[in-house]
């Protein structure tokens, strides 16, 4: 008997549960009392399912405290809520812990309560690092979203930079200035004799020869001891993981980057609701500055007035031929362009080697650095032209954008290769170099061990100062010299161009406003505003060249890590001081992933040149980590074979079998084909529902329209009715009974309308006085559009039925 | 920890992390932000949870409010009143939702409930005209606003009721490319 009694209670408890993480809390608290002090007189009476059931409903409950921040209700009732769970779980969980298991439980509770209360700790430490908060917040609230997003970014690169320098300079530079043979020990690492004299100058140093070369910040001066110092660091290897490692990280990082906007971002369909949008979502929340607020009203005021003037002339067709071909010759113009600079980077790079043959000195500043300058000034100049020939075509703003973006990508991309494979034939130059030293190397050697043997000593020892030695060509500092050349130069060309372009123009603009004819301020060059796309093609540019040089120059991520910090702060002082507002907003995409996406395909466009080199190009036999084997790589071969159990060795070598690799291989493309054919009959599935959305819409208008002209027509035959019957009978009262009855039966054919929609009804009085006379205005407007709405037809008021009957006719 | 703070209990912090997107850091920042507005009516030390609101004429005048057109319906809508006097839980609860870690699906409830001038549940014409007048602040005609309203309700209205509900605003803004960066305001 007890037992059914504690039965029900249960019951009951578990319904209580089950609604608990619904609205309401003030019933079930009451309920949760007195079922509480049930519980805790009989804590051991559980039998195994009601445990399950106990548990399960401390689940939900600790579920409902991690969605809680996600939850619509006020404040209040969230604290309420909170305190409740928390109190539920810390009293049942214990009773859980009876029986079997008991103190396993309780340790794993107390794991997971401490592991939360880490990663809270964790996030709380997480956000006191990010930097620059109060600086973009500023920059948000006086020039928009669309400005702050390119400093977002910055702020996101810099982070990335900083942990390839971590890598960078934790796994292989410290090690080697550590742990390595120190400088002028062995020839690779100290300067040739004929080097010396000018190894300290500036100019020399700037263009990173002389002590810069011979350091840890090229790949020259590393040497291919298989294991260095007390720790056995085997340094070849580190080199090489870490090459492979950046590389890695910034894919994984880039990719989980792009996958988690990819939820956020809504589907690319940009004119099915183009008002509301605008009415919606054109305001940007963050602007906290008159002046910014005021430029984004009237930005806002002009888009809908252009909205409106399209709506109204629908399609102007103008002459569509003309277009079509200014468009076509515009991007033969641009072609031209493109195939112009990259023949000039060409010509000046092989240019640029002859003179290195002929020796530098011979040469002015300009012609030695030719080749940097003219990409730099390409990268300048370009763009404004592209800009210039866009006017010919005569696209929608936003089309217009995303051309420009795409020519100014392709413009870089172009550069670069052309700087590739003019380095490429560099490289090819100085291996022939190498098997000619090589030779007289060894001719050198045998005249030393002739001048030597006739000692008779018997073991001829060399003693040769290493600056002595002949050196070998290095084509691998060569490479990374050259990268390092160009972000400095590239870094140079920004801060100038940033100074003069922006800051000179804006003191200008400013101080010779007074002794100048018209107004330069609103008039032609004025202040300049922000070019967000530029900047931001600027910048993953400049980071595809860290990762094609990173692996020759390990200097690089901290160069870059340095340039972006000086970046942050020099831009953010230039917008704030010498740029205006943007008057008119218009964004590359409408997602975030769209230069995800470029930076993407610029991080594989420029792992390709380096992996290209390290694959097929034997390194210098002379200088680097790998000098003396066949290929880079072979340092993984060489590891696996001296360094782990023999075991491990074999079972790589069956796992690098091709019979195992193809087949591996084989099966990845099927599973991405699968995924790919399976991704595209859920956006077929998509289509078809979004068009099924719109024909049940087409349709519900079309069944509204027609039930509001039967009623109309029913009523006026009501009405004629009604008034031949006053006519006719004295008894007023039986006349308007039926035109009741017509009004009832109209409204339930009505109700019944509506109710196939799921909705409900049922409105306050106030709701319907004012919903009656909304349609009423509403009607009045409309004219000859769709005549739907609620007719409260079941209400007994006259009032409103006298207010609609008159409206109707004006129909 | 190592501030000496004594404006909130550790149990009260951890339970507004729990409820909100903010850390501990920011939600004693906020109470500042909440302090500066009214320094003589909010106290300092919220140990004991003071009933204190402050109006909304106030609230209005933060940095990050003051240029915003629909200030007052934001402050309304946060309100335990529905007239703007918010408390401290109110105003943290109105920043959280608005954050940048606030998932689309809250902040498109709550844009839902600021856009609804009259609180009906329902988006309707005269909301529309409401948001458009202070969108444009009255530079538009009364036809260009009417057309304007008639073309958003016939874009968005899924069941025919000349009005937007719920699901017809939802369903809307869930393909808006800027409705989450734009619907965020930084504190």
């Amino acid at each position: 008997m007890v037992k059914k009694v504690q039965a029900a209670k249960k019951k009951k408890r578990k319904k209580v549960v089950e609604t608990s993480s619904e609205q309401e809390t003030s019933e079930e608290e009451d309920s949760k009392e007195e079922v509480n002090e049930d519980e805790q007189l009989r804590p051991e009476c559980l039998s195994p399912e009601e445990l399950e059931k106990l548990k399960e409903a401390v689940d939900e409950r600790k579920k409902l405290v991690q969605s809680l921040r996600g939850k619509p209700w006020p404040m209040k009732k969230k604290l309420v809520t909170l305190r409740e769970s928390q109190e539920f779980v810390e009293k049942y969980e214990g009773a859980l812990g009876k029986g079997k298991g008991r103190k396993l439980y309780a340790y794993k509770v107390m794991m997971t309560k401490r592991w939360m209360k880490f990663q809270r700790d964790f996030e709380n430490f997480k956000t006191a690092c990010i930097p620059w908060e109060m600086k973009i917040k500023e920059i948000e609230s006086h020039f928009g979203s669309s400005v702050a997003s390119y400093f977002i970014f910055l702020r996101w690169m810099y982070g990335i930079n900083m942990i390839l320098f971590g890598l960078t300079f934790g796994l292989v530079m410290v090690p080697e200035a550590l742990m390595g043979r120190p400088y002028g020990s062995i020839p690779r690492k100290t300067v040739p004799r004929a080097e010396e004299a000018g190894a300290m100058d500036f100019a020399v140093l700037w263009d990173f020869g002389g002590y810069a070369r011979y350091s840890v910040l090229f790949y020259g001066y590393y040497n291919n001891q298989h294991a260095i110092g007390w720790l056995k660091f085997r340094m070849p290897l580190s080199y090489f993981l870490v090459g492979v490692g950046t590389v890695a990280y910034s894919y994984m990082v880039v990719i989980r980057t792009m996958a988690r906007n990819a939820n956020e971002s809504g589907v690319g369909d940009d004119n099915s609701f183009n008002f509301c949008w605008k009415m919606f979502t054109s305001w940007d929340y963050l602007i906290g500055n008159a002046e910014t607020a005021d430029n984004k009203f009237a930005s806002i005021t002009t888009s809908f007035k252009e909205a409106i003037l399209e709506e109204q002339e629908n399609q102007k067709d103008d002459n569509i031929h003309l277009t079509r071909f200014l468009r076509v010759l515009a991007n033969f113009l641009v072609l031209c362009c493109l195939a112009g600079s990259g023949y000039l980077i060409y010509f000046v790079v092989r240019r640029s080697q002859k003179f290195a043959l002929d020796g530098l000195e011979n040469h002015t500043w300009w012609e030695r650095n030719e080749v940097n300058m003219v990409m730099s000034l390409l990268g300048m100049f370009c763009p404004m032209l592209f800009d210039v020939i866009s006017t010919l075509e005569n696209y929608h703003p936003r089309v217009a954008l995303q051309w420009q973006l795409g020519r100014i990508f392709a413009l870089f991309l172009g550069n670069l290769y052309t700087f590739i494979i003019a380095l490429m034939d560099e490289i090819n130059l100085k291996r022939e170099e190498e098997k000619i030293i090589k030779f007289n190397i060894t001719m050198w050697e045998a005249s030393l061990y002739n001048g030597t043997a006739s000692e008779n000593s018997t073991t001829p020892l060399i003693t040769i100062h290493p600056a002595d030695v002949p050196r070998g060509p290095c084509w691998e500092t060569m490479v990374g010299q050259e990268f390092v050349r160009l972000i400095i130069s590239d870094t140079m060309t920004t801060y100038i161009t940033l100074l003069i372009g922006d800051f000179l123009r804006a003191v200008l603009v400013r101080f010779l406003n007074h002794c100048w004819c018209w107004d330069l301020e609103a008039g032609f060059p004025s202040y300049s505003e922000f070019d967000v796309s530029g900047n931001v093609l600027g910048l993953i540019f400049n980071q595809g060249m860290i990762w094609m040089g990173a692996f020759y120059a390990p200097c690089l991520p901290a160069l870059n890590v340095l340039r972006l910090h000086v970046s942050m702060y020099l831009q953010c002082w230039a917008v704030m001081c010498c740029n205006v507002p943007q008057e008119r907003v218009f964004k590359a995409s409408g997602s975030n992933n769209f230069y995800m996406a470029m930076l993407l395909v610029i991080l594989f466009l420029s792992t390709l040149p380096a992996i290209y080199t390290i694959v097929t190009i034997p390194p210098s036999f002379d200088c680097g980590p790998f000098s003396g084997k066949n290929r880079m790589f072979d340092v993984i071969h060489e590891t696996l074979e001296s360094d782990f159990p023999a075991w491990f060795s074999k079972v790589f070598s069956y796992a690098s079998n091709p019979g195992l690799v193809l087949p591996f291989i084989l099966l990845m493309v099927l599973a991405i084909y699968y995924l790919h054919s399976t991704s595209k009959s859920y956006k077929e599935a998509n289509v078809e529902l979004k068009k099924k959305l719109q024909l049940q819409n087409e349709e519900n208008k079309k069944k509204n329209k027609r039930a509001a002209l039967k009623a109309q027509t029913d009523l006026e035959e009501a009405r004629k009715t009604t008034s031949q019957a006053a006519e006719r009978q004295k008894n007023n009262n039986a006349s308007l009974r039926s035109q009741e009855e017509y009004e009832e039966n109209y409204a339930k054919s009505q109700r019944l309308c509506h109710s196939k929609n799921g909705r409900n009804p049922t409105f306050s009085g106030e709701d319907r006085q004012h919903q009656v006379t909304a349609r009423v205005s509403r009607n009045y407007h409309h004219g000859n559009h769709e005549t739907h709405g609620y007719l409260p037809g079941f209400s007994q008021q006259s009032e409103p039925r006298i207010c609609r009957v008159p409206s109707l006719q004006r129909h | 920890m190592g501030n000496k703070q004594t404006t909130f209990t550790d149990e009260q912090l951890e339970a507004y992390q729990d409820c909100t997107f903010f850390t501990r850091k920011e939600i004693l920042r906020l109470h500042g932000r909440f302090r500066e507005l009214a320094p003589h009516l909010v106290p300092l030390d919220y140990t004991n949870n003071p009933d204190v609101r402050v109006p909304p004429t106030l609230i209005v005048t933060m940095p990050e409010l003051k240029e915003n057109p629909f200030r007052d319906r934001i402050v309304a809508t946060f309100s335990e009143d529905g007239q703007g006097n918010q408390t401290f839980n109110d105003f943290v609860d109105m920043f959280s939702v608005l954050c940048e870690a606030s998932p689309r699906e809250l902040k498109t409830i709550y844009a839902f409930k600021i856009y609804d001038f009259n609180r009906d549940n329902f988006i309707c014409k005269e909301d529309l005209q409401h948001t458009l007048n202070k969108l444009t602040k009255g530079e538009l005609t009364a036809e260009e606003v009417s057309l304007v309203c008639d073309k958003a309700v016939e874009e968005a209205d899924l069941d025919a009721d000349s009005k937007l509900s719920f699901t017809d605003f939802e369903n809307m803004i869930s393909k808006a490319p800027d409705f989450l960066s734009n619907f965020h305001i930084r504190i």
